[in-house]
């Protein structure tokens, strides 16, 4: 059973030097660490920093940095044309893991090799709350690497999508005003604008009522079409089913299954107990 | 059910030279690694753009809530030369033997404030904006540089402000104002440089944001700022020869004894250390390149956990 869950198509394909698909996500052994100043157990306080300061060689522990292994020796490859969906329970390392892939967050061993520059759907960080949407349509563009021609051609798309003047002319107020819902569809609409060759989505289905939820799954239906490969990350296994024909099950760290999304949901099913009532005590046992 | 979960990872059999193999035969790179010097640039040069519309988002978002909003921007610097006028020039009476004495410590007050808020920003560049640099892929660079611009956009205006309070004093019109021009260029090479450095630095440690303050404040007491160096040193006659050059030549000093000389008449050229074009040019470049390679140098560590 293990055998052949661990042994993906993909990998046996590697093996293999005349493969006509051309991979476009590479990742090789892949460990990330983060580490975290200010954990000691004098958590905060002056004398415990003082103490950190002046007993620097010490364990890490001790001297209050601690470091989370949050990708233990993760290696796949992707290809053109795939949509990949990563699962897992929460704090197993699949946003970080997205994050490495787009050159945001450095490895600690082993390499991540990619086609082109990938690019995490999000753009919530360059916006700015006392601006107003238009002025923000523009910001974000520009964050996101577009020029202003680019942004000028799509600026009303972008605005009809997100939906924003359907009830009058928000589009000039500054953005605080905006209820959380107006603003989570106007983030969605200016990073969605852009083309990508490797585009990389975290929990982007969710946002907005259902109305919009239609008009963005079609839109990454789009996008996946023109990107080489798209990678999503979400806990919603349907929107899951309906995207990826590949899945990657990140557990604690550590790639626990990777093949075609039905055997691999079925498997994550089982062990969150998604389809029983012993969800809770399921999903905490494992050690 | 359960021992299928427990199994140790799939071990990647024969990954070991396979995947790098792989990515090297489709030529695929390697991601968030550090571009090359003159990639670098281009990539920065590419994003110009952004590095404006941020600091000029900036610049306007500070004062959207307050109810004068834009006012704010020539006030703010008014109010400051007003405090220090009052504690320099009326308390302590500073202003004994230095002609012009408002125009002088006002032009000195803005030119100071412009190199050590770009300093302030540029600790907070990284460490400050971590959300940012976790998010989008750019030149880090963009972000130090952007916020020394705002400060430069914002010291635009206290320009337009100390116009005015030079006419009010009777300062005349002079061609030599031209001059302020090649002084800001200058002085914001020096600034943007500076201001990476110390985005590397405050982006591993965060603490050198507490401590610059202190660093900042000294600076500003020895490089003239509200009194003559000239007139500082020469009342101290135990000082060693080497002081008042040295407090001259000091990057914050030149800059603002350049743009007094290009603005107030009564401020001689004779005031000026020697070869002061070439000095002021020499800090420009020094922190500005030196700068900007330190920078780029680690550029793939940024927003680290």
């Amino acid at each position: 059973m293990a055998e052949n869950v661990s042994d993906t198509p993909s990998m046996s394909d590697t093996r293999v030097g005349n493969d006509p698909r051309i991979p476009t996500v590479v990742a090789d052994r892949v460990d990330i660490v983060y580490r975290v100043n200010g954990t000691g157990a004098g958590r905060g306080s002056a004398t415990a920093a003082l103490n950190r300061m002046l007993r620097r060689k010490q364990t890490e522990k001790a001297s209050g940095v601690r470091t989370v292994h949050a990708v233990k020796n993760v290696s796949f490859v992707a290809y053109k044309g795939e949509a990949i969906g990563l699962i897992g329970t929460n704090g197993s390392g699949k946003s970080t893991l997205l994050k490495a892939v787009a050159g945001l967050l450095p490895v600690e061993n082993g390499a991540i090799y990619t086609d082109g520059q990938p690019s995490l759907l999000g753009v919530n960080a360059a916006l700015m709350g006392d601006l107003t949407g238009e002025k923000n349509v523009y910001l974000g563009g520009l964050a996101m690497g577009m020029s202003r021609e680019e942004i000028k051609e799509r600026y009303q798309d972008i605005v009809d999508f997100s939906g924003i003047n359907e009830k009058g002319d928000f589009i000039t107020l500054p953005m605080r005003t905006y209820s959380s819902g107006m603003g989570a569809r106007l983030r969605f609409s200016i990073a969605a604008a852009k083309d990508h060759d490797v585009l990389l989505i975290d929990e982007a289905l969710a946002t907005g009522d259902a109305s919009f939820r239609m008009r963005s799954e079609e839109r990454i239906r789009e996008l996946r079409e023109r990107a080489g490969t798209v990678f999503l990350v979400s806990h919603n296994n349907k929107s899951i089913r309906d995207t990826c024909e590949r899945v990657l099950w990140l557990e604690r760290g550590v790639l626990r299954m990777d093949g075609p999304t039905e055997d691999v949901l079925a498997e994550y099913e089982a062990f969150t107990g998604d389809k029983s009532d012993k969800a809770k005590p399921k999903a905490a046992q494992p050690s | 059910m359960t021992q299928v979960l427990h199994t140790p990872p799939p071990a990647p059999v024969t990954a070991e030279d396979d995947l790098a193999a792989l990515a090297a035969r489709h030529g695929l790179s390697v991601s968030g690694a550090r571009p090359s010097l003159p990639q670098y640039i281009r990539q920065l040069w590419a994003r110009r753009h952004f590095i404006t519309a941020f600091a000029t988002a900036k610049l306007t978002a500070q004062y959207a809530q307050a109810k004068l909003g834009q006012v704010w921007q020539v006030m703010t610097p008014l109010l400051n030369a007003a405090v220090y006028f009052f504690i320099f020039g009326v308390l302590l009476g500073t202003k004994r033997g230095v002609p012009d004495y408002i125009p002088f410590l006002v032009t000195g007050v803005f030119i100071w404030t412009f190199t050590q808020s770009s300093i302030m920003v540029g600790t907070r560049a990284i460490a400050g904006n971590l959300g940012l640099v976790r998010a989008l892929h750019f030149p880090r660079a963009a972000l130090p540089i952007s916020f020394c611009l705002q400060q430069l956009q914002q010291l635009l205006f206290s320009m337009a402000a100390l116009v005015v309070i030079l006419l009010c004093f009777g300062v005349p019109v002079a061609a030599s104002w031209l001059l302020a021009i090649p002084v800001l260029i200058l002085q914001f090479t020096f600034n943007a440089g500076f201001a990476m450095i110390m985005a590397r630095w405050g982006a591993k440690t965060p603490d050198i944001a507490q401590l610059m303050p202190f660093v900042l404040r000294t600076w500003m007491y020895i490089s003239g700022v509200m009194w003559s160096i000239d007139k500082l040193t020469k009342n101290h006659h135990g000082l060693p020869s080497w002081v008042n050059p040295v407090l001259k030549d000091n990057p914050a000093a030149v800059y603002i004894d350049l743009m007094r000389y290009a603005l107030i008449d009564s401020f001689h050229s004779s005031q000026l250390p020697p070869h002061v074009w070439i000095v002021a040019t020499g800090w420009a470049l020094l922190f500005g390149v030196g700068g900007f390679i330190y920078f780029w140098k680690a550029e793939e560590t940024y927003g680290r956990g």
